[in-house]
This record gives C-alpha cells, structure tokens and sequence, in this order.
C-alpha cells in the first residue's frame, strides 16, 4: 500500500515558459536513466533481497524516486504553461504536441516511449545492487548533462537538488550492498 | 485569492522542508539503525511534523487520505491546487 501526500518532496519554479528546456527535461521523466526507470527498478527488485535493510532501503529510495518522477512532471507542466503553438514549432517540439499536446508523456528527449527494457531483475542481490549503484551514477551524470543545457536558474535549483539526491541514494545502496554481502559470508559460516 | 495561495504555500514550504528532513534520515537510519542521535533527530522531526501537518490541515484540507487525515465537510481533498500548481 502507498501514500500520497498532497505535496511535492522540493518546490518547483519556472522563470517562464520554455519549451525547448520542457522537452529536454523528458529525459529524467521516461529515459533510460530517469526517475520512472528508477522507481520501477527498485520496487521491482525488493521481493528477494535478503536482509531486511536490503528491502528496506530498496522499498524507501522507490518510492523517493517516485515523488522525484512528479517533479519532473512539474517541471514540465510549469514549462509548458502558456507555450503558444507558434513558441512550440519554433522550439522543435511541433511532433510531440501533434500527439499530446501539452500533456506530459513517457518518453525520453528524444521521442523513445518508455520501457521495461530500461531496467533488470537479475535474481541475485549483489548483482541487482551493483545495478542500482551504475543507474544512481547515470541519472546523476543526466542531471549534469540537463544543466549543462538548461538556461533556467529557477530549474537549475530544482535539477541540482534531484542530482543530489542521485549522489545520497548511491551511498546508501553501497551501504547496503556490504550489508548483503556480510550477510552471504556469515550464511556460509554455518 | 493570490495572497491566499502564497499563504498555503508558506506553510506547504515549511512542512516540505521537514517531510525532506525526515525522509533523508530514513534512508540514514535504514543503514544506520544503531545511530541513537539520528533516531532522536528522525522522532523529533516527526513530532514537528505531526504538528504543522495539523495546522495545515485545518486551513486547507487533508494533506493525505486513505485513512492517514479527516476531513472537514464537504469532502476537501480535490481542492486546487495540486502539488505541481502551487506557486513557490
């Protein structure tokens, strides 16, 4: 069972519509390496973990990784706001508004929809924790790659608390990942 | 209805920045579950939490449903705005 609560995890401001930025931005909501990628990844692979931190942690850095997915809706919603159809054509985004108008959809930058592909479960917990470890590193060299783009200074405050937060997930799961293997040397001691 | 929004959004901000608090030491006391002093700061931080959520709740209608907060009548959960239309 989840929660909602009726706030977002860290505020969102836009200086003013921006489209371009919008659709570039699409890449942490849909992308390899986004936040969807990530929830769905760690929700996914808590069942077998072995330890209770395991699952723990696993269960906790998902269901961030959701509230991270709506700010990058928020983003995009803020960005699109009062966008003209002229302001859309000109910034290159005319193919995604003939299919969803201004509605946000799972897809990266570059068009690609979304998939399960983007993710694993392997059966193993050190394998899927290394996994989790490379995506942490990954969406945090995306957010770097945003910010290189973004012209935004009220976005740029919101991508760099979300790459922060990439770097504290990254520790925990290493946490976690000596937890588990302390686990599997001392299962073998008896 | 602009200076009532900032108001809401004054208030959202700050239990906002104690909700973030509380999450990050989740993840710290999920691999650190003997830190006395971080569990302190976590049920502290709670206790801050619980109150403000209160008196937020009071003015502008649950922050969570499903069982988690009351509501006052007629039913304020739907009330605008949403997360993503607050102005911060």
């Amino acid at each position: 069972m989840w929660l909602y609560q009726k706030a977002l995890e860290y505020p969102v401001r836009v200086s003013g519509p921006n489209p371009r930025l919008a659709k570039i931005v699409l890449e942490q909501y849909g992308g390899s390496d986004g936040e969807a990628g990530a929830a769905n990844r760690y929700l996914t692979q808590r069942y077998m973990m072995p330890t209770g931190m395991a699952k723990g942690i696993l269960t906790d850095i998902g269901t961030e990784e959701l509230a991270h997915w709506e700010i990058i809706a928020t983003l995009f919603y803020k960005l699109m706001k009062g966008v003209t159809p002229a302001q859309i054509k000109a910034a290159g985004l005319a193919d995604y508004y003939a299919n969803h108008g201004k509605d946000v959809y799972l897809q990266n930058a570059g068009g690609v929809p979304f998939t399960a592909a983007y993710f694993a479960t392997k059966g193993d917990p050190v394998a899927n924790l290394v996994e989790d470890m490379a995506a942490e590193q990954k969406a945090r060299a995306t957010y770097e790659h945003i910010l290189n783009l973004s012209d935004d200074p009220c976005v740029n405050d919101t991508l760099k608390f979300l790459r922060e937060r990439e770097v504290v997930h990254f520790q925990r799961f290493g946490e976690v990942l000596d937890n588990v293997q302390t686990w599997m040397n001392t299962k073998k001691c008896f | 209805m602009n200076k009532k929004i900032s108001q809401q959004a004054k208030m959202l901000r700050e239990i906002m920045s104690y909700h973030f608090k509380a999450v990050d030491l989740t993840l710290y006391l999920d691999t650190h579950p003997s830190d006395v002093k971080a569990l302190a700061e976590y049920n502290h931080t709670t206790q801050i939490l619980n109150n403000l959520t209160a008196a937020y709740e009071q003015c502008y209608g649950p922050l969570t449903v499903f069982g988690s907060a009351m509501s006052q009548y007629p039913w304020r959960w739907i009330e605008e705005p949403w997360p993503w239309q607050v102005e911060f």
